[in-house]
């Protein structure tokens, strides 16, 4: 194994926000924090704006599905400092039956279209999100297709020409 | 039809029935349309390239307006969110007109058995000649515009006239 490396970022968060960072870890360079979610706006406003930090960069926004355990949905930040040249990746784990967590738009604006496409592939509510609709099926199409529970057989109605 | 000679073996006039002097006029001269979403469109293009050659069947006249075209040349993947799309194509071609679904995406969805790719345009079209292939030959186009000749040779019914399932 390699000799566990040290994360300003992560030592950060935790130095900042304590038991709101449920576990963080850094194996082969990969740092991760998995929070709380009623804190990530909290926690992605911090990493933004801490001067030893600058994660100016929001590179994705992406969801996993665990079925099968609880909570069941997994929302995924991946962010880059461009002047630190460091990654840090933010976890926050969301419900099946409340899968709603908030929008880090206010935070960075370029986060709008991925969590749209997290609401329409999972059905992740982002609250106070401007524009929450589907980005990349149409609006009758039925269900998240990227849940894992989503029958892979299952045929989308067929929509007429639009008016 | 039959054309008629002289007396002493010159060119005179034709008899026919209307309808045959319109098919045959129809015949080598099918406009297509092609709607390319995929890698067939590749294909496609050589059909009409200089190897191959489509315009010796008479279909050489690609329209970019489906007010003008006869065959539809459905060319690659259709998914839900496109299949209004192709519909409005197909509504706005002028009859008689003609659909060929190119390859195993258009005529049966191919290998996305997924949420978001129409399994098969036949689902929202008639259509009446599959070509199948992944991608098919430009002979597969070939033999499609041929077998349309025949189809306005024999006078047989197009797919929209037999078609089983109402539009």
């Amino acid at each position: 194994m390699a000799e566990e490396r040290k994360s300003v970022a992560l030592e950060k968060l935790v130095g900042r926000f304590g038991g709101d960072i449920v576990s963080t870890h850094s194996e082969f360079g990969d740092d991760t924090a998995l929070v709380r979610r009623e804190k990530i706006v909290e926690v992605c406003t911090f990493l933004r704006d801490d001067p030893d930090l600058v994660f100016d960069f929001a590179m994705d926004l992406t969801c996993v599905d665990y079925l099968g355990e609880e909570p069941r949905f997994e929302v995924v930040y991946h962010l880059y400092s461009l002047a630190k040249k460091r990654r840090v990746r933010i976890k926050a784990r969301v419900p099946e039956e409340d899968p709603v967590i908030d929008t880090v738009i206010p935070v960075w604006v370029g986060m709008d279209w991925y969590e749209r496409e997290a609401y329409d592939m999972y059905g992740i509510v982002f609250r106070n999100h401007p524009n929450l609709k589907r980005i990349l099926m149409y609006d009758q199409f039925v269900g998240h297709p990227l849940r894992k529970d989503y029958p892979k057989a299952r045929r989308q109605p067929t929509i007429g020409p639009e008016e | 039809m039959a054309v008629k000679r002289e007396k002493d073996g010159a060119p005179g006039f034709l008899t026919t029935r209307f309808e045959a002097l319109l098919a045959w006029g129809r015949k080598y001269s099918i406009y297509p349309f092609t709607f390319a979403t995929a890698c067939c469109g590749i294909e496609v293009m050589g059909a009409f390239g200089t190897h191959y050659d489509l315009s010796r069947f008479g279909a050489e006249v690609v329209r970019f307006s489906p007010r003008q075209a006869d065959m539809l040349l459905v060319a690659g993947t259709v998914n839900y969110k496109m299949a209004p799309v192709l519909k409005r194509i197909y509504d706005q071609m002028l009859e008689p007109k003609w659909v060929v679904a190119m390859g195993a995406c258009a005529a049966s969805g191919g290998f996305y058995n997924n949420y978001s790719v129409l399994q098969g345009i036949d689902k929202i079209l008639p259509v009446d000649v599959y070509i199948p292939g992944c991608p098919p030959n430009p002979e597969g186009i070939i033999d499609a515009v041929v077998a349309i000749q025949k189809m306005l040779e024999t006078g047989a019914p197009r797919a929209a006239e037999r078609w089983p399932i109402k539009i």
